[in-house]
């Protein structure tokens, strides 16, 4: 699969609940090689902007799209990495701002 | 400049990615560590280490002397290299 097969993949799975691509199309080109670089290294599509364990389980929440992605979304009009947006980000409605991580400390940090 | 640059970084993260380019355009020299590229046996060290500087292990953390920007924000880099 490459990036263009992802995008209209996606596209079609994640815009009717809500979930639109950032209008940067090079900024979600690159998030989506990146998605493909982890499915090949990881076997699941980990997110691009967090250290995932290779351990499918673990890295459940962070799995594209995260867990993270509904409430940043809600918050901040886009979700951590900037891949998914609102229609009202997309719109400049919304100024674009740092979006902190809320995935919790223990999870980043990886089992012990 | 003689303030030393650190950055922990992810090589699959965009945000990451345009952190270097914005240090690049400043033509500023820094040291960077991709830690998803690192073994399984170092990367729970440098974790470690991240989690010392700052609360949040997130990626970009970047280490500007005495100071700490998590996440790509060019005025705060700027602002933490007093330019």
């Amino acid at each position: 699969m490459n990036t263009e097969q992802l995008y209209e993949m996606l596209r079609k799975l994640q815009e009717p609940k809500g979930y639109f691509f950032n209008k940067d199309r090079q900024h979600v080109d690159r998030l989506l090689n990146s998605l493909l670089i982890n499915k090949e290294r990881y076997g699941y599509m980990a997110c691009p902007c967090r250290l995932a364990v290779n351990d499918r389980e673990w890295d459940r929440d962070i799995i594209c799209p995260c867990v993270y992605r509904e409430p940043d979304v809600k918050e901040f009009g886009r979700c951590y990495c900037g891949l998914y947006v609102s229609a009202e980000w997309n719109s400049g409605q919304i100024t674009d701002q740092y979006v902190p991580e809320r995935r919790p400390i223990e999870k980043i940090l990886g089992p012990s | 400049m003689d303030i030393k640059i650190k950055m922990f970084t992810l090589s699959t993260c965009i945000y990451c990615q345009n952190t270097k380019a914005f240090l690049k355009s400043l033509d500023v020299p820094f040291d960077y560590i991709d830690v998803d590229l690192l073994t399984p046996d170092e990367k729970p060290k440098i974790m470690r280490e991240i989690r010392n500087l700052t609360a949040s292990v997130s990626f970009p953390t970047i280490v500007i002397g005495e100071k700490i920007v998590t996440g790509y924000r060019p005025d705060e880099i700027r602002k933490a290299l007093g330019l």
